[in-house]
C-alpha cells in the first residue's frame, strides 16, 4: 500500500526533513510512526497526502508513483487517502454533518447516499445524533472524532493521522487510538504519527521510528492485538461491515 | 447529471446566503457596481432620447428665404411660382408678413407688445421644401445658393442645420459613452475581483480543507464564481432601479419642457432589451471578475498541514 524508496525531502529553506527513508506498509497493516518532534513524521504524511513531493527517491502509494501524479490529478488522488489532523481542521461555520459530508459532496454523491454514509461514519465514531451541533459545541475529543469520521466517510483504503491525540488526555487518547485500530481491523491501512510512546506501547503494533529525518528503527509488532482492552461499547457492530 | 445540477443550484443558493450574512459589506460592493453600471446606461439613454426628440425634425429639410422689406407680395408670389417649376423642389409655401405676424402673435405670447408696434417688422418669406426622395446635402446647398442669388432675398436659412450639427454631436457623445462604458466595465471586473479575493483570503481554511479531502480546483472555485455572479447581478438590478427612478423623476419636467416646444415627446426609459442588457452585463462582468480572482488566487492556496 505504501512504499518509500530512499526518499529525501529538502525544504526550500534548506532544511533536510527526510534523508534516505525507506519502508513499506502492506495493505491492511497498521503502523505507528514515532520520533521526536521535528524527526520527520509529518513530512512522511505530507508526502503520502501529496501535500509535498519528495526531493529524491520514490513514494509509491496504492501502486501509484506519486511523482507521476499531475497537479490536476491530485484531488482524485487525495480521495483515496483519509487524513486526520492534530487540530482536527474542522470548518466551524457549519454543523458536524456538513463537515463529515464534505468529501462525499466533493465526490458528487447523491443526497440520500450522503445522508446514509455520514450517519454511518458518525455512528462508527460514537457521535450519532450530534449531526446538527456546531463543532465548537463539542469537546476536543469529540471534535477529533468528527475529524476521523470525515477521514473515513468516503471509505478510503488508506487512513493517515498526524498526532491525532496530541491535545487529548491519556484516556481520550487511548479511545481515539482504539478507533483507528477498529478501522484497521476491517481492512483499512492505517498510519498514525505520534510521539506518545506510552500509547504506542499499549498497542504493540509495528513501529517506524524516525530520528532527525533518518530511519532509526522499524520494529514489527511484539504484542498480539488480543491483549488490548475491549473497545467501548456504544458503536459495537453497527457499521463495521460496511467499511472496506 | 441530476446530482450535478442539484449541486450547482445548492452552491448558487449557498453563495447567495453567504452574501446576506455580511449585509453591509455586500451592500457596499453592490452599490459601487450598481453606480458603475448605471452611469453608462444613463448616458446612453440621454443620447438616444435626445436623438428621438430631434429625429422628426431632422427629416424636414426646409429652407426659409426671407425677402427684403420693400419687396411686394406679388413679386414674392411670382418667384414662388417660378420655384415650383424646378425639379428639385417639392413644395413652396408663401408666408406673407401679415400671416407671419399673426402666427407670431398667436404662438409667442407677445400679442399685446406687438400691438405697440406701428409697422409690421416681419418680412415676407418662402418656405421651400426640397424633394426628399433623394436628398443630398449638395443638392440642398445648390438650391440654397439659387435662392440666395435673387436680389430680392435678404437671407436664406437652412432650418435644419442645427439638427444635423446636434446629431453629429450626439454621435461624438455616443462614442464617449462607449469609452466610458468600457472603462466602467473594467472597473466592475476589478471591484468584483477584489471582493472575491478578500473573500478567498477569509475562507483560506475552508479552501485548504476542501483541497485536502480531494476537492478539485473547479469545485473550490465554484462558490466564488457564483458569488461574483450574484454581486454583478445585484449591481445590475440596482443600476436598473437607479435608472428607472431617474427616468420617473425626470419624466414630468421633460414632458412639460417638450410641451412648451409644442412636442408630445416623452422620456423613454429602459425597454426590456435594455434592462436585460444591464442585468446581463452586471452578471457577466461579475462572473469574469470572480473568475480572474479565483483562478489566480486559489492556485496559491495549498494545504499546509
Amino acid at each position: 500500500m505504501i512504499r518509500f524508496d530512499h526518499v529525501h525531502k529538502r525544504y526550500p529553506n534548506g532544511r533536510e526533513a527526510l534523508a534516505n527513508v525507506s519502508f513499506e506498509v502492506d495493505a491492511g497493516e497498521m503502523v505507528f510512526l514515532t520520533g521526536h518532534s521535528g524527526a520527520g513524521k509529518s513530512t512522511v504524511l505530507r508526502l503520502i497526502a501529496l501535500i509535498d513531493r519528495a526531493t529524491r527517491g520514490q513514494v509509491i502509494i496504492n501502486r501509484q508513483n506519486t511523482a507521476g501524479v499531475k497537479r490536476r490529478r491530485i484531488p482524485a488522488y487525495r480521495r483515496q487517502v483519509g487524513v486526520v489532523f492534530q487540530d482536527h481542521k474542522l470548518l466551524h461555520d457549519r454543523p458536524v454533518f456538513d463537515n463529515v459530508a464534505l468529501p462525499l459532496v466533493i465526490a458528487g454523491m447523491r443526497r440520500r447516499e450522503i445522508d446514509k454514509r455520514v450517519r454511518a461514519a458518525l455512528d462508527q465514531v460514537g457521535l450519532l445524533g450530534r449531526e446538527m451541533n456546531a463543532p465548537l459545541e463539542l469537546s476536543t475529543g469529540e471534535q477529533q472524532r468528527v475529524g476521523i469520521a470525515r477521514a473515513v466517510v468516503s471509505k478510503p483504503p488508506l487512513l493517515i493521522a498526524d498526532e491525532p491525540t496530541g491535545n487529548l488526555d491519556p484516556d481520550l487518547a487511548l479511545e481515539i487510538m482504539r478507533l483507528f485500530k477498529r478501522f484497521n481491523e476491517v481492512g483499512v491501512t492505517v498510519v498514525v504519527a505520534t510521539h506518545d510512546i506510552h500509547i504506542v506501547e499499549q498497542f504493540g503494533l509495528r513501529r517506524i521510528v524516525l530520528e532527525q529525518g533518518r530511519m532509526e528503527s522499524d520494529t514489527t509488532g511484539s504484542l498480539a492485538t488480543t491483549g488490548l482492552p475491549p473497545a467501548t461499547g456504544s458503536q459495537e457492530g453497527s457499521e463495521k461491515g460496511k467499511t472496506p | 447529471m441530476r446530482v450535478y445540477l442539484e449541486r450547482h443550484v445548492q452552491t448558487l443558493i449557498g453563495s447567495l446566503g453567504r452574501m446576506t450574512r455580511a449585509p453591509f459589506a455586500t451592500a457596499m460592493t453592490v452599490t459601487v457596481i450598481g453606480i458603475a453600471l448605471a452611469l453608462p446606461a444613463c448616458l446612453e439613454l440621454v443620447v438616444s432620447n435626445a436623438r428621438t426628440a430631434t429625429g422628426s425634425w431632422g427629416n424636414a429639410l426646409d429652407i426659409s428665404a426671407y425677402f427684403k422689406a420693400d419687396v411686394a407680395v406679388s413679386r414674392v408670389e411670382q418667384l414662388a411660382a417660378a420655384l415650383r417649376e424646378r425639379p428639385d423642389v417639392a413644395e413652396v409655401q408663401v408666408v406673407t408678413a401679415t400671416a407671419a405676424l399673426a402666427e407670431f402673435r398667436e404662438f409667442s405670447g407677445f400679442g399685446s407688445a406687438l400691438d405697440a408696434l406701428a409697422d409690421n417688422p416681419l418680412p415676407h418669406a418662402l418656405i421651400v421644401r426640397p424633394r426628399t426622395d433623394r436628398p443630398s446635402p449638395a443638392r440642398i446647398e445648390a438650391l440654397k445658393q439659387h435662392l440666395g442669388n435673387w436680389p430680392e432675398v435678404e437671407r436664406v436659412q437652412l432650418d435644419t442645420e442645427w439638427v444635423h450639427r446636434f446629431h453629429a454631436l450626439l454621435d461624438v457623445l455616443r462614442r464617449v459613452v462607449m469609452l466610458a462604458g468600457v472603462l466602467l466595465a473594467i472597473g466592475v471586473v476589478v471591484i468584483v475581483g477584489n471582493t472575491i479575493r478578500l473573500d478567498i483570503d477569509n475562507r483560506r481554511t475552508e479552501i485548504e480543507v476542501t483541497k485536502l479531502v480531494g476537492g478539485s480546483d473547479g469545485f473550490v472555485r465554484r462558490p466564488f464564481l457564483y458569488g461574483g455572479f450574484w454581486y454583478g447581478l445585484a449591481g445590475g438590478v440596482l443600476a436598473w432601479s437607479l435608472i428607472t427612478l431617474g427616468v420617473w423623476l425626470l419624466d414630468g419636467p421633460v414632458a412639460r419642457l417638450a410641451g412648451l416646444y409644442g412636442s408630445a415627446f416623452r422620456l423613454t426609459g429602459l425597454d426590456l432589451r435594455g434592462a436585460v442588457t444591464v442585468l446581463g452585463a452586471g452578471a457577466l462582468l461579475g462572473w469574469i471578475g470572480s473568475w480572474l480572482a479565483a483562478t489566480r488566487h486559489l492556485r496559491s492556496i495549498e494545504p499546509t498541514a
